[in-house]
């Protein structure tokens, strides 16, 4: 279809009337360069807001406990209930989907003056205990040393991971850490660590560069807690509903703690999947609505292509009537029809796409493409397979657009041409 | 080569109109035949019949020996393209291709190559004295160059007929009797010639002159070219 000679005819027909062939290419361009620019706009705003959340689990569910509403088994609603360590054994062992399952027990300055001190130096931090899987959970970077360990846990050592503005306000960013006791709650403890979070949008009980994070065994040793604790957090693990593990979690417990069965006010749930799927279905739903937009105002630059060309069929009666006489078949006038349409759209949807993915590209560039936590516009540029669709869309556009003239042009006999006026 | 038995033609328009009302002509293999008539009389809508320009409504006509009837219109224009050359009053080059492309389009539809189409098209302008004109765009060309070229397009896929419909009527004297001289000589290499004309003079040049009326052949006159003193005949 696309030998030489074609193409020659081809390029003939479409240089003849430039002026018309632009304004005609014009409208393709158009659609195609919209679409390019909303899609990369989508893409940063997703980026944006993904990168907002980056470094939390997303498929993680809080379960916190609350005054029962319900008397059950010889107890009064209203009674308050805590978690323990052993809750947490029973549901790593009767519960499967449970990936990861991590305690907390926090604590502030109740009367919010200075709670944690180096030397003379203090600040007002919370504390929160937890085990070491709790930064698969809530990531950190670890800036120096480590974060709590097991050997941590298990022998209940005084010691303490500061987030990284604890660090910075208590001892000194110029000040190696490591080894210094600082005093929490009036308590001493032994720096082993300092983290700073990914991410601080998403935050639990106050954001971990603002916390004491202790070993949980620790901590409960230094509230006389038991082996209890505030609340837990979960993941679920791939291939599991996180909604069902909720219900297999909160039966659990209500047996383990005597809440009746229907009791749903004792234990709150907040499910970060939840609202995770809701920013993907508004993020689907934009993307949708993008794709609309963008391939209606791609379809009128179509049917501006073929009016365009219809026009043109009717203006070259003459000289199809000719190419008839002088022997063109039908196929070969509807080829060279619809190539034309196919050249003009490709020519000027490829145009759109280039000069639309070079735009997103240095505003990309400006935007900038790193992931931090107060951005809402990150890296708008259109991945490699909407550019693909984007081609194929304009190819396709471009047949549809030289069907019509082509039918047009092959009712065109020999006959109409030859005869005068 | 070309046998007409009792064709028809009606036209259905506001009106129908009978404008062929049974032909026979036959016309032989080397022959030079005008036809002439009246305005409206269906010179036209003969040699269109002739070309498979047009269908007829009945009657037979054989082309170089094949039936020509009910043909699908690949087929019209294989036909076209192997037989028939055509010279219009209107020349209908293509206006944006240069002469040369127009006269190597007829041997681009026979998928002829780029080269050779180029080179055979370039050795027909040659012939009708227009080489230095190949690269010019039809617009640039006197009417005279123009029938030049569209002779040469009619003739570059080495047609068995040439049907030409008021081939000098849009020239003046002079170039007309240079354009009849050029369909004579082409004439004089066998190629079979239907000129369709309403002057007498141009008629006179050609062997047989069928006279059309009212649809019907009214009468075959033979004529004897070589008598005729050429440029009074064109005036
Ligand atoms: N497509 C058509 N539809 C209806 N009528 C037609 C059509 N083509 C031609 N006619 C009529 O048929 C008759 C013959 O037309 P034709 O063109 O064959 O005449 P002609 O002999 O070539 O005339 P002229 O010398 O003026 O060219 C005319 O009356 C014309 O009006
Ligand atoms: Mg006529």
């Amino acid at each position: 279809m696309f030998d030489l000679d074609s193409i020659t005819e081809i390029w003939q027909t479409i240089t003849r009337n430039k002026t018309r062939s632009i304004l005609t290419a014009f409208g393709v361009f158009w659609g195609i360069f919209i679409l390019v620019i909303l899609l990369a706009c989508g893409n940063g705003f997703d980026n944006g807001m993904r990168s907002n959340i980056e470094g939390f689990s997303t498929n993680s569910t809080f379960m916190i406990p609350n005054y029962t509403t319900e008397a059950y088994k010889g107890y009064q609603k209203g009674r308050y209930w805590n978690p323990d360590m052993s809750d947490i054994e029973a549901i790593k062992m009767k519960i499967k989907g449970v990936d990861m399952i991590s305690p907390i027990l926090t604590e502030y300055s109740y009367n919010g003056d200075n709670n944690v001190f180096f030397g003379t130096k203090g600040g007002n931090f919370s504390m929160k205990g937890v085990l070491p899987n709790y930064n698969d959970i809530d990531r950190c970077k670890v800036l120096y040393g480590r974060f709590i360990n097991e050997t941590d846990i298990n022998e209940g050592r005084k010691v303490c991971v500061l987030g990284k503005k604890v660090y910075e306000d208590v001892i000194g960013a110029d000040k190696n850490p490591l080894g210094l006791m600082i005093k929490a709650n009036g308590i001493y403890y032994q720096v082993v660590g300092v983290i700073e979070p990914y991410n601080s949008n998403i935050t639990v009980s106050g954001s971990m560069d603002e916390t004491v994070v202790l070993p949980m065994t620790t901590m409960q040793l230094a509230y006389h807690n038991g082996d209890k604790f505030d609340f837990f957090v979960f993941t679920t693990a791939r291939g599991y509903k996180t909604k069902d593990l909720q219900e297999e979690v909160k039966t659990l417990l209500r047996e383990r703690h005597d809440i009746a069965p229907t009791d749903e006010g004792a234990i709150m749930c907040f499910d970060f999947e939840q609202m995770f799927t809701m920013f993907d279905y508004l993020f689907l739903g934009i993307k949708i609505l993008i794709w609309i937009v963008g391939i209606g105002t791609l379809l009128s630059g179509v049917v501006g292509v073929s009016n365009i060309m219809l026009v043109t069929i009717k203006e070259r009666t003459r000289e199809i009537g000719v190419r008839r006489a002088l022997g063109a078949k039908p196929a070969l006038i509807i080829r060279q029809v619809v190539a034309e349409s196919l050249l003009l759209t490709i020519l000027a949807g490829i145009v759109g796409l280039v000069i639309g993915v070079s735009i997103m590209a240095v505003v990309s560039g400006f935007v900038g493409n790193t992931p931090s936590e107060d951005v809402m516009f990150l890296d708008p540029q259109i991945g490699f397979g909407a550019a693909v669709a984007a081609t194929v869309i304009i190819v396709l556009s471009g047949l549809m657009a030289g069907v019509l003239p082509a039918m047009r042009a092959i009712q065109i006999r020999a006959i109409d041409a030859i005869r005068e006026e | 080569m070309i046998k007409l038995e009792n064709i028809h033609k009606t036209y259905f328009g506001a009106q129908p109109l009978h404008v062929l009302k049974g032909i026979n002509l036959n016309v032989e293999e080397g022959e030079m035949v005008s036809i002439m008539g009246a305005s409206g009389s269906g010179k036209s809508t003969l040699l269109n019949i002739v070309g498979i320009l047009d269908n007829y409504d009945d009657g037979d006509y054989h082309l170089a020996g094949h039936m020509v009837k009910d043909l699908s219109e690949n087929q019209a224009a294989e036909f076209r393209n192997k037989y028939i050359g055509f010279i219009f009053q209107s020349f209908n080059l293509i206006p944006f291709k240069t002469a040369l492309e127009n006269v190597a389009l007829p041997l681009f539809y026979q998928g002829v190559g780029r080269k050779k189409r180029n080179a055979l098209a370039m050795e027909y302008l040659d012939r009708f004295g227009l080489k230095d004109w190949a690269d010019h765009y039809p617009n640039e060309l006197s009417g005279g160059q123009k029938q030049r070229v569209s002779i040469a397009r009619a003739l570059v896929t080495s047609p068995k007929i040439i049907l030409a419909d008021e081939p000098t009527g849009a020239l003046d004297s002079k170039t007309s009797a240079e354009v009849m001289q050029i369909l004579r000589d082409v004439n004089a290499t066998g190629i079979t010639m239907v000129i369709v004309t309403h002057e007498r003079g141009i008629a006179n040049l050609t062997r047989k002159i069928v006279h059309l009326k009212d649809g019907l052949i009214e009468s075959i006159e033979e004529n004897d070219p070589d008598k005729m003193d050429f440029t009074k005949e064109i005036k």
